[in-house]
């Protein structure tokens, strides 16, 4: 079974399948359900962590394939909401039921940490893979440039 | 009930949260303002609670508790209703917490759905906080020894000018407790002027949570030693399962058992469909396990639904006579004296549309049983819009009495009207009988999209006779869809006034020969309703009809629907079945005046009338739904190609009193995303009886990059009595919308989605 850490703590799972994806290990497992399931076929980005850094969906990540690898959830993004993206989101009143919102703000942290002046075009690519019902895409756009002026100072 | 009033009384918080926990000690039948200084449980005890009535406490610490009873699914009315109490009782909104209130007739409705939660229960939160800080004004006149009249609550405290002295909200609470309740006619209220709280961009109390993965949907609720769950569900609606074949799926690592839940009986309601269930310990090994299952399903009488084929027979349908709802003058004479060359027709249609929350549904739920293995008591906690039905729905599921089963409310993902239906919650509840665990059921993405309790799909026909200048001197509408009553109705085929009232028997325009009808469809899905409801086809056809029609001559069509809406006046409904949202037209007119004034106020905002190059162009449409008034004007760019874009919407929403203007605002941006989704994407079809979406790749809905990149809005400041939020942005975005496109580009789309239609311009 894969040796892998999970926000800064190294996890050793056992009893697993290693087809099991990444996504329901945290839920049903490890009970971190800050990560969340839309579709499980890599088409909402509900479930978007980071893996050594770059966003991937965690429903379609099978835990045998993360030996040795860093997992990061919104749980350990920052240890009190203070990420520059966190704090964005909070400031605009982002979520509206707050369901996707974990994997949007795990998306936009990759985003910005990738490129740390994303323009509208390179947010409307990045953050496609992430669906919001509720429609909060302006608002996700408008923290995104701000968390990433932010981060930039 | 006025005389066994017994606020006085000692009351427990012990006592309190039990009988809340209990649902027992129902006192208050229907939750008025009047009921709500009577909804008080006394109870002897020593706690040391001030428990005015059955919103709020608060303690000697001077901490409050807010009761709130309407799910929170996005429109922060978890969060917005609270605001009211606080802001009436002077509270200092930092020292509030909130308890979201258990599935309980006590509350009065709690079926969040209809955008009716601040018009129903703004009055009551109102004097729920109004009667507690008359308490404590009058405690700490009582102890002061002065008038009450010269205390005044202000942030927590109750002042005294005359003397300078002022007294914390907690020190009052011994003294506050041995009070009568005051009388509803000795309460006064603020004025607009002296709100702390209403009329604020509140942050809602969940913020935090939300943006830390700590927020808790249905989805993540769990009890100790709970079970996974998934079902397996008939791909056509009615179809019994005629075998089932589990070696596999129990041979599945992580599969503890696999059970069959007994399909519905008579008409499906919100029973669960029935299917077979695997149950695991993780819900991914549910899944797997499901997957490996081999069924058979037996025959159906809608095996024989065809998507294709029943858009057909309902466009035929509404092209021919029906069942008349509104008329005026002589519509059929009209159209005979009429030219042929002044007829003008269009046959609009919208597809069956699924809800596809982000949260699909789910819930958990512990029964307990007697040794005989009968349910005795059942405890759920469930994303659920209305926790009485769910209540209702467990107890009929499991054979037990209301008090038994304890609905909690979950955070929602999403509802959109889907979680008003508790299916998913009665599956919860009878896998937990059955395994004598609790038992967590989660809808998978294909389940919910395959599953729901669809949006219906509606034909509708439009013809009008117009004199020079294009004005209509005889109209007709028609409207066919499989109704909502067929999900509790067995073969209801006829559409209710309810369902024609949401945008179609109200058409506002000024029609001297008018006839409204309506033609029966038969359903073969379960039909449910999503946010906005009608309004959604009804719209479509009666905001884009006029812009055919000012088109067609060659007029503004702006300019044109303003001199269609006519004279600034309350719509004459007289002798029309018009529900009005169980409102009456006294309270709650149909005022084309407020209408009109939104309208003109976004073409204004939308610099309407600029000269834009082919491919671009602006579309206009205004509807009243929730007994709101709301205009958009959308702003559409189509390349030659036929791809769009949609740079900009502008927004303006008459929804009379505004609670949290930031929250209100949220729901008009995501109206437009919502509005989006239904226009460009949006279609569920159905082959032999089975519907042939499952998931995001083939049930699409708006991203980031095809919503509307800016959306600017506006509110109207107004006093007016409280109408709907949540839903009345949506229905005029699709109409204006295609006429947007129609401006663009010279065509015309009449059927939803948009992307079916080839766009392409030269
Ligand atoms: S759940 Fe992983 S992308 Fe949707
Ligand atoms: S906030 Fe509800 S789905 Fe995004």
């Amino acid at each position: 079974m894969p040796k892998l850490t999970i926000n800064g703590e190294p996890v050793e799972l056992t009893d697993l399948d290693p087809r099991t994806p990444l996504l329901w290990v945290l839920r049903d497992s490890l009970n971190l359900t800050g990560t969340k399931f839309g579709c499980g076929i890599a088409q909402c980005g509900a479930c978007t962590v980071h893996v050594n850094g770059t966003a991937m969906r965690s429903c379609s990540v099978a835990i045998g394939s993360l030996e040795g690898r860093e997992v990061t959830t919104i749980e350990g993004l920052s240890p009190d909401g203070s990420h520059p993206v966190q704090k964005a989101w909070a400031q605009m009143n982002v979520p509206q039921c707050g369901y996707c919102q974990t994997g949007q703000i795990m998306s936009a942290a990759a985003l910005i940490a990738s490129n740390p002046e994303p323009d509208d075009d390179a947010i409307d690519s990045f953050m496609g893979g992430n669906i919001c019902r509720c429609g909060t895409y302006p608002r996700i756009r408008a923290a995104i440039l701000s968390a990433a002026q932010e981060a930039r100072q | 009930m006025g005389s066994s009033l017994n606020i006085g009384a000692p009351v427990t918080r012990r006592g309190f949260l039990a009988s809340l926990a209990a649902g027992s000690l129902v006192l208050a039948a229907r939750v008025s303002p009047a009921s709500t200084l009577l909804a008080v449980v006394g109870q002897d005890g020593s706690d040391t609670a001030f428990e005015p009535n059955l919103w709020l406490s608060i303690d000697p610490s001077g901490a409050v508790t807010i009761v709130t009873h309407r799910s929170e699914m996005g429109t922060g009315i978890r969060t917005s209703l609270p605001m009211v109490v606080a802001d009436e009782l002077e509270a200092d909104w930092a020292r509030v917490t909130l308890r979201q209130a258990i599935g309980d007739a006590r509350y009065g409705d709690q079926n969040t759905d209809g955008s009716r939660s601040v018009r129903q229960f703004y009055e009551v939160m109102r004097v729920a906080g109004a009667a507690a800080r008359t308490l404590l004004e009058r405690a700490a006149a009582e102890i002061w020894g002065v008038d009450a009249a010269e205390c005044k609550a202000r942030l927590h405290e109750v002042h005294h000018a005359a003397t300078g002295r002022s007294i914390g909200f907690g020190e009052l609470v011994a003294r506050a407790r041995t009070l009568e309740a005051p009388a509803e006619g000795e309460l006064t209220f603020k004025t607009p002027a002296e709100r702390r709280y209403v009329g604020q961009p509140v942050p809602i109390v969940d913020l935090a949570d939300m943006v830390t993965g700590r927020a808790t949907f249905g989805i993540d609720a769990r009890r100790e030693g709970q079970l996974f769950a998934v079902v397996a569900r008939s791909p056509v609606l009615g179809a019994p399962l005629k075998s089932v074949d589990d070696t596999a799926a129990r041979e599945v690592a992580g599969v503890v058992d696999v059970l069959t839940i007994p399909g519905y009986e008579g008409v499906h309601g919100f029973q669960p469909l029935g299917g077979v269930a695997v149950l695991a310990n993780s819900t991914w090994a549910a899944i797997a396990g499901r997957k490996a299952l081999k069924l058979e399903w037996g025959e159906s009488d809608n095996d024989s639904y065809d998507s294709e084929a029943f858009e057909r027979e309902m466009v035929a349908t509404s092209r021919r006579a029906g069942t008349s709802w509104r008329t005026a003058g002589d519509t059929a004479a009209a159209f005979e004296a009429a030219d042929e060359g002044s007829v003008h027709e269009a046959d609009y249609y919208v597809p069956l549309l699924a809800h596809a929350s982000m949260e699909p549904p789910a819930a958990v739920a512990e029964v307990t049983v007697d040794e005989d293995g009968k349910a005795i008591r059942c405890e759920a906690w469930a994303a659920t819009q209305n926790p009485q039905a769910a209540q209702e729905q467990v107890a009929a599921t499991l054979g037990l009495e209301l008090a038994d089963v304890i609905v909690n409310v979950t955070l929602l993902g999403g509802g959109f009207g889907r979680k008003s239906k508790p299916d998913y919650v009665a599956e919860a509840a009878w896998l937990s009988r059955a395994t004598r665990r609790p038992v967590h059921v989660t809808w998978t993405r294909e389940d919910d999209i395959r599953h729901d309790y669809y949006h219906t799909v509606a034909a509708v026909h439009m013809r009008a006779a117009v004199d020079e200048r294009g004005m209509p001197t005889a109209w007709l509408q028609r409207s066919v869809f499989p109704p909502i009553f067929s999900t509790f109705a067995p073969g209801m085929t006829s559409p209710s006034d309810f369902e024609l009232a949401l945008g179609f028997t109200d058409v506002p325009y000024v029609l001297p020969n008018l006839t409204v009808e309506s033609g029966d469809a038969p359903a073969h899905v379960r039909i449910g309703w999503l946010r906005s409801v009608a309004h959604i086809y009804h719209a479509l056809a009666v905001c884009s009809f006029p812009d055919e029609l000012a088109r067609r001559a060659g007029r503004d069509p702006y300019e044109y629907l303003m001199e269609l809406l006519g004279e600034d006046r309350l719509l004459d409904l007289e002798g029309v079945q018009y529900p009005n949202q169980g409102e009456s037209l006294e309270r709650y007119p149909f005022d084309v005046g407020r209408l009109k004034a939104v309208t003109k106020r976004v073409a204004q905002m939308a610099g309407w009338g600029r000269e834009l190059p082919k491919g671009k162009g602006l579309g206009i449409a205004c509807h009243r739904s929730f007994l709101s008034y709301y205009a958009t004007v959308v702003e559409v760019d189509v390349d030659r190609r036929g791809a769009l874009t949609i740079p900009k919407v502008w927004s303006v929403l008459d929804a009379g009193l505004i609670l949290n203007p930031d929250r209100v605002r949220a729901q008009m941006e995501g109206a437009t995303a919502f509005g989006a989704s239904l226009a460009l994407h949006g279609e569920i079809t159905a082959v032999d009886g089975a519907i042939q979406q499952s998931n995001f790749h083939d049930y699409k809905v708006a991203r980031m990059y095809d919503s509307p990149r800016a959306i600017e809005c506006e509110i109207v400041s107004s006093e007016a009595l409280p109408g709907g939020v949540g839903e009345t942005g949506v229905p005029p975005f699709a109409p204006a919308l295609c006429n947007a496109i129609a401006a663009a580009t010279g065509v015309r789309v009449r059927r939803l989605p948009i992307s079916k239609t080839d766009l392409r311009w030269s």
